[in-house]
C-alpha cells in the first residue's frame, strides 16, 4: 500500500446552522502523526465528524481530498473504504451485534467479494490483537460497546484501527476518560500502527497522551480554525503553560466557537 | 354490532368427527357444550385492532395426510427445520391434522415423558388430558374463538414430564400446514410436573398465498411447584392464514417458565401470550419478535399476572414493520391485591422501516399492591442514523449495517432458541421478510 495524503482545505462546517469551523487548512500524509490541540469548545471534534462524514455536520465551503479524491462527494462508507477511519469520541451501542461480527462485517468490507477474509485467520488476527490491548477475550462476544466501561469502548475503538488497518486514522479524544494504564495500552495499540504508509491524527485536549505518542506536527485550533503550528516543542510548551500565551500573543479572548462545540 | 356468522359445522358433523377419532366421552360432550357456547359468545376484541372482516370461516376442517415413511420425504422447505446430521430423537411432526412422523427417546419414555399428538393423548392419558384441557389456562367461554377451538379442535400435541425428571434434549414439534386451505385448530398442553424441567420448540409453517385458511390455537402450559419450562416457537403462517394464537401459561410456587416467541406470521395475526403467576417466587421472562411485512394486520398482547409474593414478570416485545404492516404491541404487567415483593417489568419497541407501516407500543402497569417495583419503557423509531454512521464509518454499506442493526434488534428471541436449525430458520425467515 502506497502511503496516502488527506488534504484539508479552508473547510467551513455548520451544525444546526450556526458555523463551527471557519476555514480550517490541513494536510496529513502517510508516515506523520498530527495532533491537534486545543481547549474545549474549540471546534476539534468536528473537525473529525466532518471529514468522516457524520450526518449532523454540514459542509459550508471547503474542500476535504484524499489522494486528490473529493471525499466529500463519498458516503461515509465510501469514505471508509477509501482509507479513512474515525475513532469516535463516543460510539455508538448496538444491541444483538456482537463486536467480533462486527469487526469482520468491517474487515469484510475493506475487501473484495469473494475474497472475505476466512475465520480461522480473522479470529487469529482478533486474539493478537486483544491480546496485544489487553482486552478481556469475552469482550468478542458481548454485544458492540453495550455496557462496555469508557475504557473498554476506547481500547475497542483501536482494537478496530489495528484489524481494519487503514491509511489515514482520526483519533478524537482517545484519551478522554482513561487512567493512566488504559492509556498507555492504547497508546502502544498506537505507536505499533506506525509506517510509512500510516498517518494520524490524533485530537485531544490533554497534552499527556503525547507523552506516549509523539507527535510529528502539533496544531492549535481556537475559534474553529489552526491558529498556530509547530512541532513536537509546541505540545511540551502548552504542557509547561497551558493555553493562555497563545491567546495573548494572538489578541484572542474567548477562544470558543459556536455553542456547546 | 359483529355480524352473526353461521358455521359451517353443527353438532352432527361434530359428533361423528370425535366418534371417528375415538376420543373418549369427555371430549366429544365439550366439543358440542363448546360448540352451543359458540353460538351466543363474542368474538375476541383485541385493543386497538378491528378483526371484524377477518376470515374465521373459510376453511376445511378434516384433511389428513399422510404419514412419513421417513423424514427423507419431507421436502426441503420442512427438511431445513431438523438437523438431518445430528437428529433430535424428541421430535414430533403434524402434517394437516395427522401425525406425519413421531419420536421419543426409550430413556425419555422410560421416565415416563409423554409426547404424542393430542388425538393419541386423548386415548392414551385421558385422564391426564381431561385434567389440564381448557381449564387452569385457558376458559372455553372466554370468547367465540376459546368455544369454537374447543369444539373444532382437530389437531395438536401434549407433552408431560413427570415430578424430578429433567429433560435436556429439546421436544420438537413441526405442525405443517401441507393443505393450502387446511385449518389449524391446534391444541397444545405442556406439563411440567413439580421439580421437573424441559424445553419446547414448535414451527408453525404454512405456504398458503392465495388460499384462505384458519388457524386458531390455544397452547396451555402449566409449570408446577419448582419447575422449569423453557417454550419456543417459530410461527410462520403464510399469507392466507389468518391466525388467533392464545399461549397461556401457569407458574406455581418457584416455578419458571421463559418464552422465546419469533412471530412471523405472514397473514392477519392475533396473539395472546399471557403468563398466571400463581405461586410465591414464580418467575416467567416472556419475549416475542415479529417483522410485519404487506398489508397485514397484527394485534400482539404479552401480559404477564402476579399472584404470588416474590414473583417476577418480564415482557420484551420488539417488532419491525415494514412496507404497509401495521401492528399493536400491548404489553401488560398486572400485580395482584397480596402479591408484595413481586416485580413487574415491560419494554416495547417497535422499528419502522417505510412511511406506511404503523406500529403502537402500549406498556401498561396495573398494579393492586403497594410493596412492589415495576418499570416499563417504549419506543417506536426508525433506524437509529447515529449507529448507522458509525456501522458505516468502519467501510459497512448502508443496506448492510441496517441489516445488522434489525438483527440486533431482533436477537433477544432468536439467541433465545435452543434448536441450532431452527435458530437459523428464524433469522433466515427475518432476512427473507426484511429484504
Amino acid at each position: 500500500m502506497a502511503s496516502s495524503t488527506l488534504e484539508i482545505k479552508d473547510l467551513h462546517v455548520e451544525i444546526e446552522g450556526q458555523e463551527i469551523l471557519k476555514g480550517v487548512n490541513l494536510t496529513i500524509k502517510g508516515g506523520e502523526f498530527h495532533a491537534v490541540m486545543g481547549p474545549n469548545g474549540t471546534g476539534k471534534s468536528t473537525l473529525a465528524s466532518a471529514i468522516m462524514g457524520h450526518p449532523k455536520y454540514e459542509v459550508t465551503k471547503g474542500q476535504i481530498l484524499l489522494d486528490g479524491e473529493d471525499v466529500l462527494e463519498m458516503e461515509v462508507d465510501e469514505r471508509a473504504q477509501a482509507g479513512l477511519f474515525l475513532a469516535m469520541q463516543y460510539p455508538s451501542e448496538i444491541s444483538g451485534v456482537t463486536t467480533s461480527d462486527f469487526l469482520r462485517s468491517s474487515i469484510n468490507a475493506h475487501r473484495e467479494e469473494g475474497d472475505e477474509i476466512p475465520l480461522m485467520k480473522f479470529i487469529k488476527e482478533m486474539d493478537a490483537a486483544m491480546d496485544y490491548l489487553e482486552m478481556d477475550k469475552n469482550m468478542a462476544q458481548r454485544y458492540l460497546n453495550e455496557g462496555f466501561s469508557g475504557g473498554e469502548k476506547k481500547r475497542n475503538e483501536i482494537l478496530q484501527l489495528m484489524m481494519i488497518q487503514p491509511a489515514i486514522a482520526i483519533l478524537d479524544e482517545i484519551d478522554s476518560g482513561l487512567d493512566i494504564d488504559a492509556l498507555k495500552v492504547v497508546s502502544k495499540g498506537i505507536n505499533k500502527m506506525r509506517s510509512e504508509e500510516f498517518g494520524c491524527l490524533i485530537i485531544t485536549h490533554y497534552q499527556r497522551l503525547l507523552d506516549y505518542i509523539t507527535p510529528d506536527h502539533v496544531h492549535i485550533m481556537m475559534q474553529g480554525r489552526v491558529v498556530k503550528s509547530g512541532g513536537p516543542e509546541l505540545a511540551e510548551r502548552l504542557e509547561a503553560e497551558g493555553y493562555e500565551w497563545i491567546k495573548q500573543e494572538l489578541g484572542i479572548e474567548d477562544e470558543t466557537v459556536g455553542q456547546n462545540a | 354490532m359483529t355480524v352473526e356468522t353461521k358455521l359451517p359445522y353443527d353438532q352432527d358433523y361434530i359428533r361423528s368427527f370425535s366418534s371417528n377419532r375415538n376420543e373418549p366421552e369427555w371430549m366429544q360432550e365439550l366439543r358440542i357444550q363448546a360448540l352451543e357456547l359458540a353460538e351466543g359468545l363474542e368474538m375476541p376484541k383485541p385493543d386497538k385492532t378491528s378483526i371484524k372482516r377477518w376470515n374465521f370461516n373459510d376453511f376445511k376442517h378434516d384433511v389428513s395426510a399422510e404419514t412419513l415413511g421417513s423424514l427423507k420425504d419431507l421436502p426441503s422447505d420442512i427438511q431445513v427445520f431438523l438437523d438431518m446430521e445430528n437428529l433430535n430423537e424428541n421430535l414430533i411432526i403434524q402434517r394437516n391434522q395427522s401425525v406425519a412422523y413421531r419420536s421419543l427417546s426409550s430413556n425419555l419414555e422410560d421416565q415416563g415423558v409423554i409426547l404424542s399428538d393430542i388425538e393419541t393423548a386423548l386415548k392414551e392419558h385421558s385422564e391426564l388430558v381431561q385434567r389440564y384441557f381448557m381449564k387452569d389456562a385457558v376458559q372455553i367461554d372466554e370468547h367465540k374463538l376459546t368455544a369454537l377451538h374447543t369444539a373444532l379442535m382437530n389437531g395438536g400435541l401434549f407433552v408431560y414430564v413427570p415430578k424430578n425428571v429433567q429433560v435436556e434434549e429439546p421436544l420438537q414439534a413441526i405442525f405443517w400446514q401441507e393443505d393450502p386451505e387446511a385449518a389449524t385448530f391446534n391444541h397444545v398442553i405442556v406439563v411440567a410436573e413439580a421439580n421437573s424441567s424441559l424445553t419446547y420448540v414448535e414451527n408453525y409453517i404454512s405456504n398458503n398465498q392465495e388460499q384462505n385458511a384458519v388457524a386458531n390455537i390455544v397452547t396451555e402450559v402449566i409449570a408446577h411447584d419448582n419447575a422449569n419450562i423453557n417454550f419456543g416457537s417459530v410461527d410462520n403462517f403464510s399469507k392466507g392464514t389468518t391466525v388467533y394464537v392464545n399461549r397461556r401459561g401457569v407458574a406455581y410456587r418457584d416455578a419458571k417458565i421463559e418464552w422465546n416467541l419469533g412471530q412471523m406470521n405472514d397473514g392477519n395475526t392475533v396473539s395472546e401470550n399471557v403468563t398466571h403467576l400463581i405461586g410465591d417466587n414464580s418467575y416467567s421472562y416472556a419475549k416475542t419478535v415479529s417483522v410485519g411485512r404487506g398489508n397485514q394486520t397484527q394485534n400482539f398482547t404479552a401480559k404477564i399476572v402476579n399472584y404470588g409474593k416474590q414473583s417476577e414478570g418480564l415482557i420484551l416485545q420488539h417488532g419491525v414493520m415494514k412496507e404497509a404492516a401495521s401492528a399493536i404491541f400491548n404489553g401488560i404487567g398486572k400485580i395482584e391485591h397480596g402479591a408484595s415483593k413481586s416485580n413487574a417489568e415491560q419494554e416495547s419497541r417497535v422499528l419502522m422501516l417505510s412511511k406506511d407501516a404503523r406500529g403502537d407500543a402500549n406498556p401498561i402497569l396495573l398494579i393492586d399492591e403497594d410493596d412492589v417495583t415495576a418499570g416499563h419503557a417504549a419506543s417506536v423509531g426508525r433506524v437509529d442514523p447515529i449507529q448507522l454512521y458509525y456501522l458505516m464509518s468502519r467501510g459497512i454499506s448502508r443496506q448492510e449495517a441496517e441489516r445488522l442493526i434489525i438483527h440486533g434488534f431482533l436477537a433477544p428471541v432468536v439467541r433465545e432458541i435452543p434448536i441450532k436449525a431452527v435458530r437459523d430458520q428464524l433469522t433466515e425467515v427475518i432476512e427473507r421478510k426484511v429484504y
